[in-house]
């Protein structure tokens, strides 16, 4: 990419598209794009199409295995790729009172896995009560979605491996890559460092140790328009880097692709790459993985408690095709009988070996 | 005929040549797949091959490939100069060598 558009990238990203009132912001305006004449005119396939050759349509889910809460936008970084589109200036952030909702469905509910996302999640002033009352719920798998350099932005966070080991959470955390250069260019200058130290702090209370139940996984996003390689292989480079250079331990690597939306949909038009990544998002198009996608066994819950069938829909503001519609009203029985909504950014969780929040899955 | 003799967008359409040949193009595409499987090189190592060999033969189309083809296995972009400069040292090198051979006819037509 030239220098100069990355230069103006850069320096926009220091806020979020909402805070800079960018056209992107508009929900309705990225479904424009996604809709647009690449689609409508039949260059590429609409996704409804594409899933319906292999007959996969309507997407339905299957059971359901985990529980989505995203506790907030707000975040400390402002990550150029960010589909939450978080960053210190957005404030939604859930209530205790949808926090309580939530819990009422978290100890009746049939799913496995209870995932926190943000934003940071720590950063929700109610963080430590909500995942203190979560835990004694007896979820078999609870995850916590951590930036890592959060932990090292405040002294209030500098607790947090040990907050995260009494309750026994699953940390899960973003690492673009091995090297300070790609990280940084990615998440902003400075977070390479940082992330290595938190690491560091996770191991040293027993996070990520080869034999220790103390689950500790890295997310892998590729920093720029192309789709992750082969999560073994990158995994085996990871764990082989951050060993050598710091001394570092973890579990397993996700890889996961970036969906066409937000400051990443900003991000590919800026450098006139928004074309070419659809087409490589179509070309590796897999319907193995299409079984498999991530909203047909999650359900994603907002900050203000609507329910959504992913993340991703979450942030274009694409509500569950359900009468039951938010955390209040839940009803697992009913939500479970729903079509899951879909668009063009699908693809990208059907590229390649496929991506979710939990990895690879085809 | 396009205003230019490359065009990005044709890379896509690489796999088009088996309409015109399709035996001998689906052979290619087999060759090719299994080539860059892993093997006693891993296809990483090989990726890297493809990278430097691509600037010798000076390929767009395969730099365009195999820069992307870097990006997505995690290459660094220290490693895929060092790559091309292996490249350009052998292509130097294969010129290089001929003055040797200038040397050689000089020397004989030379009393």
């Amino acid at each position: 990419m030239e220098q100069s558009i990355l230069t103006e990238i850069k320096n926009a990203a220091k806020k979020s598209l909402k805070a800079r009132h960018n056209e992107l912001a508009d929900t309705h305006r990225q479904m424009d794009i996604l809709n647009g004449d690449l689609f409508a005119d039949g260059e590429l396939p609409y996704f409804k199409d594409k899933i319906a050759q292999t007959g996969q349509f309507p997407l339905k889910p299957k059971k359901l295995e985990i529980l989505q809460i995203n506790v907030g936008y707000m975040c400390n970084q402002v990550c150029e790729h960010c589909h939450v589109d978080a960053g210190p200036d957005r404030k939604e952030i859930m209530t205790r009172e949808t926090m309580e909702q939530c819990l009422e469905v978290i100890r009746n509910t049939g799913a496995h896995t209870l995932d926190l996302t943000g934003g940071a999640p720590e950063m929700n002033p109610d963080f430590r009560w909500f995942v203190e009352e979560a835990s004694k719920a007896g979820i078999q798998d609870f995850i916590v979605r951590s930036n890592l350099t959060i932990i090292l932005a405040n002294k209030k966070y500098h607790d947090l491996p040990d907050f995260f080991k009494k309750h026994n959470v699953h940390v899960v955390s973003s690492m673009p890559h091995y090297t300070r250069n790609k990280t940084d260019k990615q998440r902003g200058d400075g977070v390479f460092d940082k992330s290595i130290q938190a690491l560091q702090a996770l191991n040293k209370v027993g996070y990520g140790m080869p034999d220790s139940d103390l689950r500790l996984d890295l997310v892998y996003n590729p920093s720029g328009a192309f789709l992750p390689g082969d999560q073994t292989a990158l995994e085996h480079d990871f764990k082989k880097a951050l060993k050598e250079d710091f001394d570092i331990d973890f579990h397993n690597l996700f890889a996961i692709t970036n969906l066409p939306i937000s400051r990443f949909l900003d991000y590919l038009l800026a450098s006139d790459n928004y074309e070419d990544y659809m087409y490589s998002l179509v070309e590796a198009f897999n319907p193995s993985a299409v079984a498999n996608v991530m909203c047909t066994n999650t359900i994603s819950v907002s900050w203000d408690g609507w329910l959504y069938d992913c993340d991703f829909n979450q942030m274009l503001d694409l509500k569950v095709a359900s009468k039951v519609k938010h955390i209040k009203d839940y009803n697992e029985e009913v939500l479970n009988d729903r079509n899951i909504v879909i668009s063009q950014h699908c693809y990208g969780c059907t590229a390649g070996a496929g991506s979710s929040c939990q990895g690879t899955v085809a | 005929m396009a205003n230019s003799y490359y065009d990005p967008a044709d890379l896509r359409k690489f796999g088009n040549i088996t309409e015109w040949s399709e035996e001998l193009g689906k052979k290619f595409f087999d060759y090719y797949g299994k080539v860059f499987e892993e093997g006693a090189l891993s296809a990483r190592e090989k990726s890297l091959i493809a990278l430097a060999v691509a600037h010798v033969v000076k390929c767009p189309y395969c730099i365009d490939a195999y820069t992307k083809d870097g990006l997505q296995r995690g290459i660094t972009k220290e490693e895929m100069m060092e790559a091309v400069h292996a490249g350009a040292a052998i292509e130097s090198g294969a010129t290089l060598v001929h003055g040797v051979m200038m040397m050689n006819k000089y020397n004989k037509l030379s009393m």
